[in-house]
């Protein structure tokens, strides 16, 4: 088996909503990766070598009873190692998942789906951060980071036998780029306009050439699951390691093992170890917190500090707090210019001193102490001070302060009547917050913003909804006022969040999907997101990135209130769990995961 | 049981004047947040606690029988006329439009009736200030409640129809709406009655229900729904006991409510 290092490392990220994604771009320093071919077979096949000529040197050499030793110790060793094989991990999603084609899944528990099931060209290793080959055993980016070419693994199957090749690569990035499709992964491809081309060059080689260059261009395709051209299964047929066997809507989704799995463990074992994976669908946090608790399920993947607080005390062992993480929480207001807003709230929400008011008359400190137990900081813009080089450190946190916020709305043309705040034409200010109701400590933080704001003259009413009805008016019917959710940063690279900053991104969520910007602060952020995912120069990448989180500081577009600590819970009876800050915390090498024998292991 | 239902009606008449000098017994805003004391033990300034927020449990425990237990007699109310109209006429009319109102009824009851409550709650608009965000609440569940009462009074409507009174009446020249406003439907108030009150604890657990899943009435005001969902996180409840206080109420309240209805159905 070939696997490639990198002389040079690039930041990664994936996100979503709370549940919906701002889909996942990938970036890099440097303008073409260099590769360090090296063979990962070699050491244990030079071993399983070894000890071959070392039992036959002992079976000409040694007594009947000394070989016979040996086979006992061998066979008890074979035997443990079988103990680790099998089993069913159980843990939760969230959501009842969307879609099982990997091309469109925008939400969490599709992303978790594809996760487990789809089979990428190459993949970010999210502990050591860097990118591994997957189903490319090597890959190649010219043309100035236009092109890339990929070398297949041979004899490599899809889950129900279709042999894997080039042409599903192809058939995979033309549905991918298909602007039928929507596919939210595709944003992260369109830096220029123009079509993709993609050139089978040979049954296990293909190119894919972009119409302009973007940065970190392999990266990328650790989010694209490939998908197979001729099965009649369609994105049922994955290369993962475990395929959909069974959905119940709103009970659970069954993965079972990919018998035609390519990867092997180090001593040549087919992987992954388990037979199955459980993921029921429960959207209450406290019923999956006290599941864990009951042994029911093995593991928590983003952990409440509610609960991470409560099992300490009951299983200490179990629970991991990587420290401040990339997921933010925050608020928004409604800029969508065909919303059915009056026309008076539209101008509120589109007016920047507004949305700085708001946001200084909001005790994010408060929230840190009470909503998340000091498991969380006041939130300063889009990017976590733990992503080192790329937080801007010349930003400080909004404070909080009602009197600053009140003498910039008075700028503005507001004014206090009655306790209460009026604009200008003496509409009082009023809007409602959505937030989702499954997530309590939204709702908690929603209800004292909802306290915060009232010191100001500002009534909310908060509306609690389904996540389903939720995600629909803020991205379908956009009949919503001002909303509050999360979004989860798994990689650390801004183009990860192109989606979110380009005014046409689908995930640009204040208003998106605009055909030209509406603002001038917009425009330059679109020119500056453009820049940086075409700049090669990580210095230059670096000062226009901060200049996008200067102007989201200033504009507030996103009213970010707090940065949650990275917290999760993995039951002591799952081996070779080793949680990292990025996402998916816990099961990013779900195919080396065992239980022990008992726990649901065989 | 008389000693029983005494008790019942006691425990629901003090209740009911606690709830209606909430404004004087409360010691805090039912959403006023104490942020220093969060999910704080019983004291002197606040006797049940506070909850995650820091807001006052008693408060909010009185506020939020206010809501449940004057809302749901309301929806029970319009479940029960909506019942006596469709079901009664239906059992009234007999024929085609029975059949058509019970087939209507039956697809009714078939319904998941928390997923229709959610999506039509989905539905609504969004700028609504929490009380009319209860009586949006409670109007669904009215009208989403009717279905099965609307079974028992075709019945006893049906039975009715050929009643020796009816026919006498009938007879008289008398037909129609009128037949049915003076004969028909003063036949069946016991039958009204008693699905009147079987709905208020129905619909209170309803409410609950909604609350539990953070869907019923919006925060910050309170209803038993939205307390009992502070019992989820609650893993060691006899550490917390005092936290317990509207679960306490909400059983004792229904208990009672049940103890009188089968003194209703009695009568």
């Amino acid at each position: 088996m070939k696997r490639q290092g990198f002389k040079k490392q690039g930041f990664r990220s994936f996100g979503c909503f709370g549940g919906f994604a701002r889909r996942a771009a990938f970036g890099s320093f440097g303008n073409l990766w260099v590769f360090e071919t090296f063979e990962t077979s070699e050491t244990s096949e030079t071993l399983f070598h070894e000890t071959s000529e070392t039992f036959e040197t002992l079976s000409h050499e040694t007594s009947f009873f000394m070989r016979a030793l040996y086979c006992l110790l061998l066979t008890l060793c074979l035997a443990n190692a079988s103990f680790a094989q099998g089993g069913e991990l159980r843990f939760s999603l969230h959501h009842e998942p969307k879609t099982f084609n990997p091309l469109q899944a925008e939400e969490d528990s599709s992303d978790t789906i594809v996760y487990l099931t789809g089979g990428v060209l190459m993949r970010v290793n999210r502990q050591s951060q860097a990118l591994e080959p997957a189903l490319a055993s090597s890959w190649k980016i010219s043309d100035a980071g236009r092109t890339i070419t990929f070398v297949l693994r041979p004899n490599v199957y899809f889950s129900d036998g279709t042999p894997f090749t080039a042409e599903d690569v192809a058939y995979t990035v033309r549905q991918l780029m298909d602007p039928a499709l929507h596919s939210p992964i595709a944003d992260q491809f369109r830096t220029g306009s123009g079509a993709v081309q993609t050139k089978v060059l040979a049954p296990n080689r293909i190119s894919v050439t972009f119409p302009a260059p973007i940065v970190g261009l392999d990266k990328l395709f650790d989010e694209v699951a490939i998908m197979s051209a001729h099965s009649p299964r369609k994105e049922m047929a994955v290369l993962g390691p475990f395929y959909v066997a069974d959905h119940k809507p709103g009970a659970y989704v069954l993965l079972r093992r990919n018998p035609n799995y390519w990867k092997k463990d180090t001593a040549g074992h087919a992987l992954p170890y388990l037979e199955s994976i459980r993921l029921d669908i429960q959207p209450n946090r406290d019923a999956e917190a006290l599941r864990l608790r009951r042994g029911e399920i093995h593991l928590i993947n983003v952990l409440d500090s509610e609960y991470y607080d409560r099992l300490a005390s009951i299983a200490p062992g179990a629970l991991h707090d990587a420290g401040p993480g990339f997921d933010t929480e925050q608020m928004w207001f409604n800029q969508v210019p065909t919303a059915s807003l009056p026309a008076y709230k539209l101008a509120w929400f589109r007016s920047t001193a507004f949305r700085r008011a708001i946001s200084e008359a909001i005790n994010r400190a408060d929230m840190c102490r009470v909503v998340y137990n000091q498991h969380a900081q006041p939130a300063i813009g889009p990017v976590s001070p733990a992503n080192h080089f790329w937080f801007n450190a010349s930003l400080h946190a909004h404070p909080y302060d009602t009197q600053s916020a009140l003498r910039r709305l008075q700028q503005e043309g507001f004014r206090q009547q009655g306790g209460k705040l009026v604009d200008r034409e003496g509409h009082a200010v009023e809007f409602s917050l959505l937030t989702n109701a499954e997530k309590k400590s939204r709702v908690q933080m929603a209800a004292m913003i909802q306290q915060d704001l009232g010191k100001i003259g500002v009534k909310i009413n908060l509306v609690t909804l389904d996540f389903p009805s939720l995600i629909e008016r803020i991205t379908q019917s956009f009949n919503y006022e001002a909303a509050l959710l999360g979004l989860v940063n798994v990689d650390l690279d801004p183009n990860a969040q192109m989606n979110v900053w380009l005014s046409s991104g689908e995930n640009h969520q204040w208003n998106p999907k605009q055909a030209t910007p509406a603002t001038a602060w917009e425009a330059e952020i679109d020119k500056l997101m453009r820049t940086q995912a075409s700049t090669l120069d990580a210095n230059k990448r670096k000062a226009a990135f901060d200049r996008v989180q200067q102007i989201a500081w200033e504009q507030e577009p996103f009213i970010y209130l707090v940065h949650k600590n990275a917290l999760s819970a993995i039951s002591e009876s799952v081996v070779g769990a080793q949680p990292v800050v990025l996402r998916p915390q816990t099961y990013w090498n779900v195919d080396v995961l065992r239980l022990k024998s008992g726990t649901g292991g065989h | 049981m008389k000693i029983a239902r005494r008790i019942a009606w006691v425990l629901i008449a003090v209740t009911v004047l606690m709830c209606l000098g909430a404004g004087f017994l409360a010691p805090a805003h039912y959403a006023t947040q104490f942020r220093e004391i969060p999910n704080a033990a019983p004291s002197r300034a606040h006797w049940l606690g506070t909850d995650a927020l820091g807001r006052d449990l008693f408060s909010r425990t009185l506020y939020g029988t206010r809501v449940s237990l004057f809302m749901a007699p309301a929806a029970a109310l319009l479940s029960t006329l909506l019942a006596a109209l469709i079901g009664g006429a239906a059992g009234y009319l007999g024929g085609f439009w029975e059949r058509v109102a019970m087939a209507v009824t039956d697809l009714i009851l078939s319904l998941p009736w928390l997923f229709l409550l959610i999506t039509v709650r989905a539905l609504l608009p969004l700028d609504v200030a929490p009380m009319t965000s209860i009586a949006v609440t409670f109007i669904l569940l009215g009208c989403l409640g009717w279905a099965a009462s609307a079974r028992v009074l075709c019945a006893g409507a049906r039975s009715l129809r050929q009643a020796e009174f009816v026919l006498q009446a009938r007879v008289s020249g008398m037909h129609g709406f009128r037949l049915f406003a003076v004969h028909v439907l003063p036949n069946l108030k016991p039958v009204l009655y008693a699905q009147f009150w079987i709905s208020v604890p129905v619909f209170i657990l309803s409410e609950a229900n909604l609350g539990v899943l953070g869907l019923g009435v919006a925060e910050p005001m309170p209803s038993w729904g939205g307390l009992l969902r502070e019992l989820e996180s609650m893993w060691s409840p006899m550490a917390e006991a005092w936290k317990l206080a509207p679960l306490l109420l909400l059983v004792l309240v229904v208990g009672s409510l049940q103890l009188l209805i089968s003194q209703e159905e009695v009568a």
